[in-house]
């Protein structure tokens, strides 16, 4: 698994809990069910999981200790992270890192990212190019989005960051 | 060259055109580079690298369908406007990539039935050129936002709803968080209270007014649809103000992703969502959503809707002069051109100006075909006669919005030289048909050709003026695509052990008396379908009240009747 982040690889410093053995104490991604357990260690930067038919809501309470939501796409057609992660940046104010995984495609990655996710697994054998183009092919966008893109001064029309 | 610079070198467009919105180098840059990345695509399915189940969301993002024996190109006319340089492209498409025609649907879009995948991107490009795309035409995202063939024209109208269709036609367009929704989604808008747009069957329908300080309010009516399951939509609001427009309809989109349903596509509209949660609970979350949302971000201040308003074309109607009298001499010396004034035209709001149907259902033809040489035809007369620009219809004809009642004449004889000029608007045979089996995958029997024999059963102007107002609509499959739900006389393509066979529905309505029409009883073969069409026209031609339509005498005296003169005749 490759971690993307504005187009490019970066290294991952998480690790996802594994399942019947404690936490440790580096940063560590938590199903949802371990969630209280997660944020009773003592020390240690904490991830979470949100299944996708839950609401942002559930993790209220737990935000101000998250430094990393995980959104899941069990299949690229299913658009409903799209509007976590912007429920999660626009009704929460989550302001730190918000993950995709699952089943996206590079064609999506933009809209991903005008969502609000700020990072992409994808597989290791993944064309990197085609994902650094999908991300930087477009100047304008039609519409606003929580990333606060700059107005061009005409409709509801932003700019792209280059 | 960056976005920012272009938006400095032209603020306003230079070219404005009446009825349509002028793109600028922005829009143009924004179709160039999604071109750029269809190309890339349909390169990565060429290769393999795109698996087809991948690929078939993105090209159908890009309006391209696989159909029974070609893909099928579905290209967007936002709001139904064209300009006829606009036309003139897709007579080349249609000449180049085609079999020499299109077929208007009744969404007002255009298709060509007969696309190579590889010739796609060169298509797109011609559409290009011509500030047209094929975007969102399909898919489960928001589709090209529909509006009234009359809009800014119909002298009925309150308002000219191409503004805010075009405000959320550039909202929903790419939507970053809309893209990938339960089920495709359609939005329609009118600003007369004659509802021309079926605004309750639509995901959501808008009917826009002037409020008391002049700008706009708008009726929301939501949840209405055909296909398998037929609902009337529900009112969510009476008076949305114009500022919160976009706010509230991201609302109600973002409540319909979060619950709509995914596991079954029959099931995915919203109107089941609306349905399994109740009108109320629906409202609730729509409310909840809209009042906890930034509204700011979305706001549509007035200066923003004027600088959108600003770029559309505004016709120069000249004064009345003797326009009147003159119609009315031609009209006097020609009863066959008097006949097709009295059917094919709709009264406009400036004195001495008319709308002019024409009429895409010749006797025995193909509903809502078009060839290149109409096409181009259309686009001349479009230009010559009504500022250059032609409409779209939702029952597959096209429109010439502001003709001079003078001028009248001239568009007639020309229209009768192409075969376009017959005098059936809103009679038996202006028939609504889907594809149907001749072109699609879904379909149980072919709704073309029982089309062409009714039209040429019912061919007789003078029996067709006998009968008067009668919709007929026909749908090849149950996912209803020509509407036969919101027919007076509905006609349902099935599968009868194997055989072709087709059941009537009587009562629809599209309009503002808004009902679904109920099924009469057992399918029949094609040609005792036609027939019985023809004896239920002979009794309601019995039994009318003076001048009563078919459809209100079929309500008054009810469905036992009708089914006994298809069932049991004497
Ligand atoms: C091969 C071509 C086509 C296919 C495969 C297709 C497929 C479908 C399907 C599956 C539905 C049911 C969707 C649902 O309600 O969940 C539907 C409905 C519909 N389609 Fe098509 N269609 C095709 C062509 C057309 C054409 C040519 C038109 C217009 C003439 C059209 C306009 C519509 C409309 C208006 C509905 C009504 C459903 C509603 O809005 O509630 N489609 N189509
Ligand atoms: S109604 Fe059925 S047959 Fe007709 S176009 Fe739609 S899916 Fe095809």
């Amino acid at each position: 698994m490759l971690l993307l982040e504005n187009g490019h690889p970066v290294t991952d410093r998480w690790s996802y809990a594994t399942e019947g053995e404690a936490l440790g104490t580096g940063p560590v991604i938590v199903p949802l069910s371990r969630l209280s357990e997660g944020l009773g260690r003592s020390a240690g930067e904490l991830g979470v999981m949100l299944p996708v038919d839950e609401s942002v809501s559930v993790l209220r309470g737990a935000l101000p200790r998250l430094s990393l939501i995980v959104i899941t796409f069990p299949v690229f057609r299913d658009g409903r992270a799209f509007s976590q992660a912007r429920a999660l940046r626009e009704h929460l104010h989550f302001t730190r890192e918000i993950r995709a995984s699952g089943h996206v495609l590079p064609d999506q990655y933009e809209f991903l990212v005008r969502c609000g996710v700020t990072t992409v697994e994808v597989p290791d054998n993944t064309d990197l190019p085609v994902w650094d183009r999908a991300l930087h092919q477009f100047r304008v966008a039609m519409q606003p989005s929580v990333v606060n893109e700059k107005p061009t001064g005409f409709g509801l029309r932003r700019f792209l960051p280059a | 060259m960056s976005a920012d610079t272009m938006i400095r070198e032209e603020v306003v467009p230079v070219n404005r055109q009446v009825g349509l919105y002028a793109y600028d180098q922005v829009d143009r840059t924004f179709l160039r580079e999604r071109i750029d990345q269809f190309r890339d695509q349909v390169a990565r399915r060429v290769s393999g690298e795109l698996t087809e189940d991948e690929f078939k969301p993105l090209r159908l993002m890009n309006g391209l369908y696989l159909q029974l024996h070609a893909y099928m190109l579905r290209v967007a006319v936002p709001y139904g406007t064209l300009a006829s340089r606009q036309v003139r492209a897709l007579a080349r498409i249609a000449r180049e990539f085609d079999r020499g025609y299109g077929h208007f649907t009744t969404r007002q879009n255009i298709q060509f039935n007969w696309i190579r995948l590889e010739d796609t991107p060169a298509a797109l490009e011609v559409l290009a050129e011509a500030d047209m795309h094929a975007i969102q035409t399909s898919g489960n995202c928001i589709r090209n936002v529909t509006s009234d063939e009359f809009a800014g024209a119909a002298a009925d109208e309150l308002l000219d709803p191409r503004v805010h269709a075009e405000i959320l036609r550039q909202w929903s367009t790419l939507h970053p968080e809309f893209t990938f929704l339960p089920r495709k989604f359609k939005i329609a808008i009118s600003g007369s209270p004659q509802d021309r747009v079926a605004a309750r069957f639509h995901d959501i329908g808008l009917i826009a007014r002037p409020g008391p300080d002049g700008r706009p309010l708008f009726e929301v009516f939501v949840g209405g649809g055909l296909g398998r399951t037929p609902i009337v939509g529900t009112k969510l609001r009476d008076d949305l103000p114009e500022e919160d427009l976009v706010a509230y309809l991201e609302a109600i989109l973002r409540v319909y992703n979060e619950f709509g349903r995914r596991d079954n596509i029959y099931k995915a509209r919203i109107k089941i969502l609306v349905q399994a949660l109740g009108a109320e609970d629906f409202r609730q979350r729509v409310d909840t959503e809209f009042s906890a949302m930034d509204r700011a971000r979305y706001r549509l201040e007035p200066a923003l809707v004027q600088a959108i308003r600003d770029r559309f074309g505004v016709p120069a109607f000249e004064p009345e002069g003797d326009a009147p009298a003159l119609l009315a001499q031609a009209r006097k010396k020609d009863r066959a051109f008097d006949a097709w004034v009295r059917t094919n035209t709709h009264p406009h709001r400036a004195p001495g100006y008319l709308s002019v149907v024409v009429s895409l259902k010749p006797a025995g033809g193909i509903p809502g075909d078009a060839t290149a040489e109409q096409l181009d035809l259309l686009a001349d007369l479009a230009e010559r006669f009504s500022f250059g620009e032609l409409r779209v219809t939702h029952l597959q004809n096209v429109v010439l919005g502001h003709v001079r009642q003078d001028r009248l004449y001239e568009v007639w004889q020309a229209l009768s030289v192409a075969g376009l000029a017959t005098a059936n608007i809103g009679f038996i045979t202006d028939i609504v048909a889907c594809p149907g089996l001749d072109y699609c995958a879904l379909a149980n029997a072919r709704a073309i050709p029982i089309s062409q024999k009714l039209s040429s059963r019912f061919a007789d102007l003078e029996l067709q003026r006998e009968i008067g107002a009668l919709r007929i609509n026909i749908s090849g499959c149950i996912n209803a695509c020509g509407h036969h739900h919101a027919a007076h006389i509905g006609i349902l393509g099935v599968d009868k052990r194997g055989e072709e066979a087709f059941q009537l529905t009587l009562g629809g309505s599209g309009e503002e008396d808004a009902s679904i029409g109920q099924i009469l009883g057992p399918a029949m073969s094609e040609d005792d379908t036609v027939d019985a069409v023809a004896r239920l026209v002979d009794f309601y031609l019995v039994r009318r009240n003076g001048t009563e339509r078919f459809l209100d005498t079929y309500r008054r005296i009810g469905t036992a009747a009708f089914k006994d003169v298809v069932y049991a005749p004497a």
